[in-house]
């Protein structure tokens, strides 16, 4: 089919795959593009910080927005304690931010739109919280699960949810950005496909197709809204999670 | 009923689900921008706290989508 708006989150070998151990392993295109965002991110700021002039050109604001809006929002977030995790949260913001916005160009890939790539990131976070926690606190880190004012009598149930919400943090924090970046690009290529279908009616389906293509314009201004978001929000949630760890009294 | 057609018709029912979320969403901007009207120096402070109860609503709206997305591709 050729409008299969599936086919676009295809995995295939570009080099491979070779047989290691028993597992077939092959250099993919969800691999190549990872390269290609880390590579961009590292020249990109490389590029915006190279000229350090005390008034900042084009590429040197972008850089300190992009830098400074992450600063302040772990300084807002974690507070002083929080500096060290400073260069984990920017990571994953840059890596999740430029993924999104590079898998919106026509035929590149979208990383971010599978499950593992998201669910991985998010698994190493929620894990980040519970080493981080039990080192700075010890086994008290626990009562994270007991909250305190709480009656006996329900106190059991509290700590059962209060449990089942944390466990379900990774799923959640990983699904969300999939889900998001696999809906938009269904959404767009679904919407694309209606105006290639109508287009194909003749000069009438011409007139027809003019709505279903603003109509995708628009989603694609809009997808770009949420790749930011997206981004923004997995590094809020990242540095909210990463809270409990460090300040633990509630 | 036929299983496939069951099949398709819970995936349409999964994603009901989503209305709950958009309900939710709609719910956290509607009361940020009453409340940043009303007292628009206390907006910006407010922002991260709207996106964060925003992304947790949408998360739960996300679910459906997997949920449907389960039910049609998962063998």
């Amino acid at each position: 089919m050729v409008n299969d708006p599936i086919h676009q989150f295809q995995i295939h070998n570009i080099l491979g795959p070779w047989n290691i151990f028993g597992q077939e392993i092959g250099f993919t295109n969800s691999n190549l593009f990872m390269g290609i965002i880390v590579i961009f991110i590292i020249s990109f700021l490389l590029l915006a910080s190279a000229k350090r002039a005390i008034v900042p050109g084009r590429l040197q604001s972008v850089g300190e927005m992009w830098y400074g809006m992450i600063h302040n929002m772990v300084g807002n977030v974690l507070g002083k304690e929080g500096a060290p995790f400073f260069p984990l949260v920017f990571s994953l913001f840059s890596f999740v931010l430029v993924a999104n916005m590079l898998g919106m160009i026509p035929y590149f890939f979208t990383v971010t739109s599978h499950a593992i790539v998201t669910i991985a990131m998010a698994l190493f976070v929620v894990g980040l919280v519970i080493v981080v926690g039990i080192w700075k606190h010890g086994l008290g880190w626990f009562k994270l699960f007991v909250p305190s004012g709480v009656p006996l009598v329900i106190l059991p149930f509290i700590s059962l949810i209060e449990i089942i919400s944390f466990l379900s943090r990774p799923v959640s924090l990983g699904l969300r950005l999939f889900g998001n970046m696999l809906a938009g690009h269904i959404v767009l290529k679904v919407f694309a496909g209606f105006v290639v279908s109508l287009a194909a009616l003749g000069i009438g389906g011409w007139f027809g197709a003019l709505a279903p293509l603003l109509m995708a314009v628009a989603l694609t201004a809009l997808e770009f809204l949420v790749a930011f978001l997206q981004a923004f929000v997995f590094a809020i949630l990242t540095c909210v999670y990463l809270n409990d760890a460090i300040h633990t009294h509630h | 009923m036929d299983p496939v057609a069951a099949k398709y018709v819970g995936a349409g029912i999964a994603c009901l689900g989503m209305g709950g979320a958009g309900i939710g969403v709609g719910l956290i901007f509607g009361n940020y921008l009453s409340g940043a009207l009303r007292n628009p120096a206390a907006a910006g402070a407010q922002f991260t706290n709207a996106l964060i109860g925003a992304a947790l609503a949408e998360g739960l709206g996300i679910f459906s989508l997997v949920v449907a997305l389960i039910l049609l591709f998962v063998k």
